[in-house]
Order: structure tokens, then C-alpha cells, then sequence
């Protein structure tokens, strides 16, 4: 068991390929540092996102999952992101009341152009999750080391 | 009650006989008078067996997908809250409302037999219903019961005795006496702290056995492959392993009914364990009503599921990531 201080949490970021995934590109051509603990997985729209993703994220050891899409009324399918936006705060306040620590869920919008915005949300996401501690509620032990 | 069988059983024996109906949805009596079962009646088998009674308290709008793409026409027997179940299936297109004649019937609130016993009434040979209270010939003697203490517990939260869709009406309803108002269960769990909540959960979801019977029941999941018996889905039915798996398939089967749920309750009444599963429904009830405006689904036909429809001002998620508070 290794210590608190170097715990080191598994973040899943659902990026949309139009605006977020280009955002954190732009993060990286900025030169802009956000943790190595945040694994970006491509999506083509926020409204890809199966609600089946999140918890299947969690199972396989995610401590925190986090969705990222265009800002609503910039979607490049005109409004993927207005259902995401629907289904997922259903989702969120479901899990919480299934007594899931909230912070452990969060959606944000992030355009191609924000890139600072990319770095300051991911540092601060695996900052609120590194204080939350390892995720053991939702979670399937036998995929854990 | 009693009276009420033999009009239905006059008026369905005449649909049949005129060729109105090919066939009839009800229920077919069994071994006891408690166990009625759902059964469909044709022309050849007659209604022999047909049975109405206070124990009727399935909701048979769900026999109706199978019959799809059947030409035969059917009479079906609707009480109130089965009704929203059908105007959410028309507007779902998943029945074919031409080939259906409804009967809707007053509906007085039914009775779960669990409760009668739960009494220490055994030996039931008859149960006459007098909607204030109830009469149980056993054969250690009558006994007489209150009611309201032995609802099923979908009928506890009643939705009224209007019907919102009916070819014709047979017998006068009465909204059921509500001992619950319909969202305490969940105000209840939401006012716990976040670690009562994993345990009431864990020790309610850890009874289940899988068995299905709340997706089989339910006259919103109508999917023709269920995503938990689609093989290629990685979440195929088989037994839960682990905690994980008894989370996920119960916040996956509410969510997939999330804003086309019109709280029959028919979950929570099939379940072999006693899982509180409406509990999870009336949860997305809930904050559907709260973040986007009170919507009923099944009221009428043809509305809009609020999960697929949208305006600019939506609640954000990150609100209830960033909640304070248990």
C-alpha cells in the first residue's frame, strides 16, 4: 500500500474531438502542464459519452471521471452537447445519491481555443480527487493490481 | 368487486363474439385466489378461467409489444396507472393502437397478498373486497382487514382514478386513500449523508439475484435486444460478480427508462427480494421535475421526453458536481 502523499489517481477525460481534444492540443503546444495522470480518450461529440462509459471507467480503477465538449451552442453537431448536458447532470445526482462522493464526476466545456482553460481545469480536477483519495465505492476489485 | 367480473366477462364474451376483438388480455385464476396470472383469451379457448378480482394488479399494457406484429386484434383491460403505460407505449410506437380495444376499469386499489399474510391470515379460501376494508374467509375462520394497510405499495402512492386513454369504461374508481406522498422515499435517502446512502444501497442491491424480472416486467423497456442480453455489449446477463455489477445494471436499467418511467411501480412489486427499485425510477422522476419543469410520462400521447429534448438555459452538470452539503 503506498502512501497518501504519492498516491497517484487514474483520471478518464472524455474529450470531444472538435473543441476539448483541440484544446488540450493547444495546452501542449503552449507549453501549458496539466498532470500525466489525466488520460484523454478521444471522442467524436460530448454526446458520445454512454453513461455505460463512466460507470465501465470506474470499474476498471478510474478515481475520477470527466467529460469535456464544445461550450453549448458552439456544438459542431449544433446541439450534441445540450443532451449530454441533460443526461449527464441526471446521471451525476444519481450516482450521488447512491452515496458516490460527487466530486468524483464533473463536466466542463472547453473550446479549441482554451488551452489555459484545459491546464487550470485538469490541475484542478486531479487536485479535488487526490483529496478525495482512491475511488473503492464504485469499482471492481478484480481489476485492481 | 365481485360484480365487477361479471360485467367484464359479459361485455368481453360479446367483444369476442362479434368479432370486435380477436382476442383478450386479463387475467386466468389459479391454484388460490391470490394467484391470478396474466393470460390472453381467444375466440377457440373462451373465457373460461377468466378472473377479476383484488389481486389483479399487474400491469398488462407490457403483454401488448410481443402482439405487434400481430393482425389480431385486441381487448385489453387498463386500470388508471396502466394507462400512462399505454400512452407512453403509442407514443413510442411500440403498440399498435388500431389493433387495440381498451377497457378501462375503476380501479379501487389492490391488495398485496404478502401484507394479508404478513397478518398472520392463512389458509385463504376467499377475499371479498369491500374498498374500505377487506373480508378474508379462511379456513380457520373470517377475519376483516383495513385496506389501506394492505395495499400493494405501488397503490400507497395512487396516481388518481382518471383514465388517460379508454375505448370504454367499466366500474367507478376511486383514488386510493395515499398513505405516502410520492417522493418521501427519496427525500428520505437524499436528506442521509452520503455514507448512509452506500450503505442503505449496497445492502439493498447486494439481495439481488439477477433474475431480470424488474427489466421483464416493465412496460418501458421495450427494446427488442436488451443491452444486458446483447452479447457484444460486455455487460451480458449473468449473475452479478461483483458490487460493481449489481451498481451498474440498476443505475443503468432506471437510467435507460429515465424520463419514459410513468412510476407504475411494477419493478418494485416483481421483485423476488423486495428491492426498493422504484426508488431509483422516482429519483429521475424527481430531478427531471426539478431541473427541467414537472413532467408526467404517459399522460398524454405524443409528448416529449424531457431526456431528448433541451433548451439553452439547462442546469449545468457541474452544479451538482460542486453541491455542498452530506
Amino acid at each position: 500500500m503506498q502512501e497518501v502523499k504519492d498516491f497517484k489517481p487514474t483520471i478518464v477525460a472524455f474529450c470531444c474531438n472538435w473543441c476539448s481534444y483541440a484544446g488540450a492540443d493547444l495546452a501542449g503546444s503552449s507549453r501549458l502542464s496539466y498532470p500525466a495522470d489525466v488520460k484523454i480518450i478521444r471522442v467524436p461529440c460530448s454526446g458520445r459519452v454512454n453513461p455505460m462509459f463512466i460507470l465501465k471507467a470506474f470499474e476498471r480503477g478510474a478515481d475520477g471521471v470527466i467529460i469535456c465538449g464544445c461550450h453549448p451552442g458552439d456544438c459542431h453537431y449544433s446541439t450534441g452537447n445540450y443532451y449530454t448536458r441533460r443526461r449527464l447532470a441526471l446521471l451525476y445526482s444519481m450516482l450521488d445519491y447512491m452515496g458516490i462522493e460527487r466530486g468524483r464526476t464533473r463536466v466542463e466545456w472547453v473550446s479549441a481555443a482554451e488551452g489555459v482553460k484545459f491546464s487550470t481545469v485538469m490541475n484542478k480536477f486531479v487536485e479535488d480527487i487526490r483529496a478525495l483519495g482512491e475511488c473503492v465505492k464504485l469499482g471492481d476489485i478484480r481489476c485492481k493490481d | 368487486m365481485q360484480g365487477l367480473e361479471l360485467k367484464l366477462k359479459e361485455r368481453l364474451q360479446k367483444l369476442l363474439d362479434d368479432g370486435t376483438v380477436d382476442c383478450v388480455i386479463g387475467w386466468t385464476k389459479g391454484e388460490f385466489i391470490y394467484d391470478v396470472t396474466p393470460a390472453i383469451f381467444t375466440k377457440e379457448s373462451g373465457l373460461d378461467g377468466f378472473v377479476y378480482n383484488s389481486f389483479c394488479g399487474a400491469n398488462l399494457s407490457k403483454y401488448l409489444v410481443s402482439q405487434i406484429t400481430s393482425d389480431k386484434k385486441f381487448a385489453v383491460i387498463l386500470k388508471p396507472c396502466d394507462t400512462y403505460s399505454m400512452n407512453q407505449l403509442i407514443t413510442e410506437h411500440r403498440v399498435n393502437r388500431e389493433n387495440i380495444y381498451i377497457i378501462g376499469v375503476g380501479c379501487s386499489g389492490h391488495i398485496d397478498i404478502d401484507k394479508v399474510k404478513a397478518q398472520g391470515v392463512s389458509g385463504i379460501t376467499n377475499v371479498i373486497d369491500n374498498d374500505n376494508n377487506i373480508i378474508i374467509n379462511s379456513i380457520y375462520g373470517d377475519s376483516k382487514i383495513e385496506k389501506a394497510s394492505v395495499l400493494l405499495s405501488k397503490c400507497q402512492s395512487c396516481k388518481g382514478s382518471e383514465l388517460k386513454i379508454s375505448d370504454e369504461i367499466i366500474g367507478e374508481g376511486i383514488k386510493t386513500p395515499t398513505c405516502d406522498e410520492r417522493f418521501d422515499g427519496v427525500k428520505k435517502l437524499e436528506a442521509m449523508t452520503a455514507e448512509e446512502r452506500f450503505a442503505f444501497w449496497k445492502s439493498e442491491l447486494s439481495k439481488c439475484i439477477r433474475c431480470n424480472a424488474c427489466r421483464n416486467i416493465c412496460p418501458a423497456c421495450t427494446c427488442r435486444t436488451c443491452v444486458f442480453d446483447n452479447a457484444r455489449s460486455n455487460v451480458a446477463a449473468k449473475a452479478n460478480a461483483t458490487e460493481f455489477e449489481e451498481k451498474m445494471f440498476h443505475i443503468i436499467r432506471a437510467f435507460h427508462v429515465a424520463g419514459r418511467c410513468t412510476d407504475c411501480g411494477e419493478c418494485s412489486r416483481v421483485c423476488p427480494q423486495s428491492i426498493p427499485l422504484h426508488l431509483l425510477n422516482r429519483k429521475f422522476i424527481k430531478d427531471i421535475n426539478e431541473f427541467y419543469g414537472d413532467y408526467q410520462a404517459g399522460e398524454e400521447s405524443n409528448q416529449r421526453n424531457p431526456l431528448v429534448n433541451f433548451t439553452e438555459s439547462d442546469i449545468e452538470a457541474t452544479v451538482i458536481s460542486d453541491k455542498e452539503g452530506k
